[in-house]
């Protein structure tokens, strides 16, 4: 069973139609990559799954969602916030609250009340352990996290998403921010983290998406054309349009 | 729309034609050799295989220089992985001219053992098999390779014939012609390898073009 299916998955911006018919299986722990041009939806789709759409006035969506078989779109879930902690979001520039590295990292825990008080500093110890940050900012967990760099914000971001214990964990382009030595250790963290959670990433970096993922959907003016397994869409597409996107003869 | 990379892969494209038709220089040349008992002949392939080894190396670092700096993927990375494994080949082929020739400097001094009758076949089944094998790469012609593939089967019994010959009729009844019959049987293993790497040139043509791994695998080819 996948972890994440969509059938037949439409979406509209006002009258603009930016999915069409997405028809998309990921799989549980391993690590996702949705490619394509500027505009062709890949943003989209992943807002898709945990509803960050419905905070754009005038989207409308039709077709299913299946988290672990649960219908997203469909009122399964008892609420957003319950979604949300299901399925945690990394954005491409990081975003970490104008609070303490502590504070950034149990905030989540706090609005699901999720853990005790008594709890909060192994849960601080293990995120950052996580994302490999514990040894850099265990002595400075009070200090404010607007100060780290940006390589530092971006994990501090991962670590706050996978605090509340999510299932999966979005990734809208991670790494566009950052250096390529910053981006170096963010794709080791992704394969690290995949062991835990199930990583879908939109990239238009081709080369990231081939180092880094699985299995990978192209995608062209909202319809998901091709996906596969990584090694397969980068060696053999079977469509003619994914081959001249990834070979640059697109556009 | 035209890529920088495109212009590279022509290159890469023109360097693998050249060795291609260096290669088939050399065979030729080689069995012209044999069949006139030319020493001079022999021993300018033998002189003139260092330029095959130097384009050789030409060709790989050019293969590794565009993987490193475009990091091709798909058909492109397909045709520059091909590229490197014909260039490997089309050196070996040369290699076996070389060995042919040695073989007929050997014989050169020595009275004829008996007249040419299978291994010039032989030959003529390994120079077909080279040229088109060179030719379905050019031509990105599938089917052309598979008929190589498949030509291979002829090429081993020509060699076994002219090895059982050598063997039974006249090493096994005189070990005098040894010295004669060995070089023989040799050039017989020599265009039988020659035909073993054209059969490999043509498998990673299929696998270039239709990205179908046929090699260690020729119930693919009836597919």
């Amino acid at each position: 069973m996948s972890k994440i299916a969509t059938k037949n998955l439409n979406l509209w911006y006002g009258e603009f139609q930016a999915l069409i018919n997405v028809n998309l299986a990921v799989q549980e722990k391993r690590i996702t990559a949705i490619i394509g041009p500027s505009g062709c939806g890949k943003s989209t789709l992943l807002r898709v799954f945990n509803r960050m759409n419905d905070l754009i006035e005038g989207v409308r969506v039709t077709g299913e969602v299946m988290i672990d078989n649960q219908n997203v779109l469909g009122g399964d879930f008892s609420s957003l916030v319950q979604l949300r902690k299901k399925v945690g979001m990394v954005f491409q520039r990081p975003n970490p609250f104008p609070l303490s590295v502590y504070e950034n990292i149990i905030f989540g825990l706090k609005v699901h009340h999720l853990a005790k008080k008594n709890d909060f500093d192994a849960i601080v110890q293990h995120s950052l352990e996580s994302v490999l940050l514990w040894d850099d900012l265990k002595d400075r967990l009070n200090s404010n996290a607007l100060g780290l760099s940006l390589e530092q914000k971006q994990r501090l971001c991962i670590a706050r998403a996978i605090a509340v214990a999510p299932d999966i964990v979005l990734m809208d382009e991670p790494c566009s921010a950052l250096d390529p030595q910053a981006t170096a250790k963010i794709e080791e963290l992704m394969r690290e983290l995949k062991n835990d959670y199930t990583i879908i990433i939109v990239t238009h970096n081709m080369q990231q998406a081939a180092r880094v993922s699985e299995d990978t959907g192209f995608m062209l003016l909202g319809e998901l054309i091709e996906f596969a397994k990584t090694e397969e869409i980068f060696t053999k597409p079977k469509d003619k349009r994914t081959e001249d996107y990834i070979t640059g003869r697109y556009g | 729309m035209e890529r920088h990379l495109d212009a590279e892969l022509k290159e890469l494209h023109k360097e693998i034609l050249k060795m291609g038709a260096l290669a088939e220089e050399a065979i030729f040349k080689s069995i012209e050799a044999l069949k006139n008992r030319d020493k001079a002949a022999a021993q300018e392939v033998i002189n003139t295989d260092s330029r095959i080894d130097e384009l050789e190396l030409a060709v790989d670092e050019r293969c590794v220089d565009l993987i490193a700096r475009y990091q091709p993927m798909a058909g492109d990375l397909r045709f520059i992985t091909t590229g490197m494994k014909l260039n490997s080949e089309l050196e070996r082929i040369a290699d076996l001219a070389v060995d042919i020739c040695q073989r007929v400097l050997e014989l050169v001094d020595k009275p004829l053992l008996k007249p040419l009758i299978d291994i010039p076949k032989l030959s003529a089944v390994a120079q077909k098999m080279v040229h088109d094998a060179i030719d379905s790469f050019i031509k990105k012609d599938v089917d052309l390779a598979k008929k190589v593939i498949l030509s291979d089967s002829e090429a081993d019994q020509l060699r076994n014939l002219v090895q059982e010959e050598l063997v039974n009729d006249y090493m096994a009844r005189d070990s005098s012609t040894a010295s004669r019959a060995m070089p023989l049987l040799l050039i017989s293993r020599h265009l039988e390898r020659i035909c073993d790497h054209a059969t490999n040139i043509s498998e990673d043509v299929v696998y270039m073009v239709e990205a179908k791994v046929v090699k260690h695998h020729k119930e693919e080819l009836e597919q």
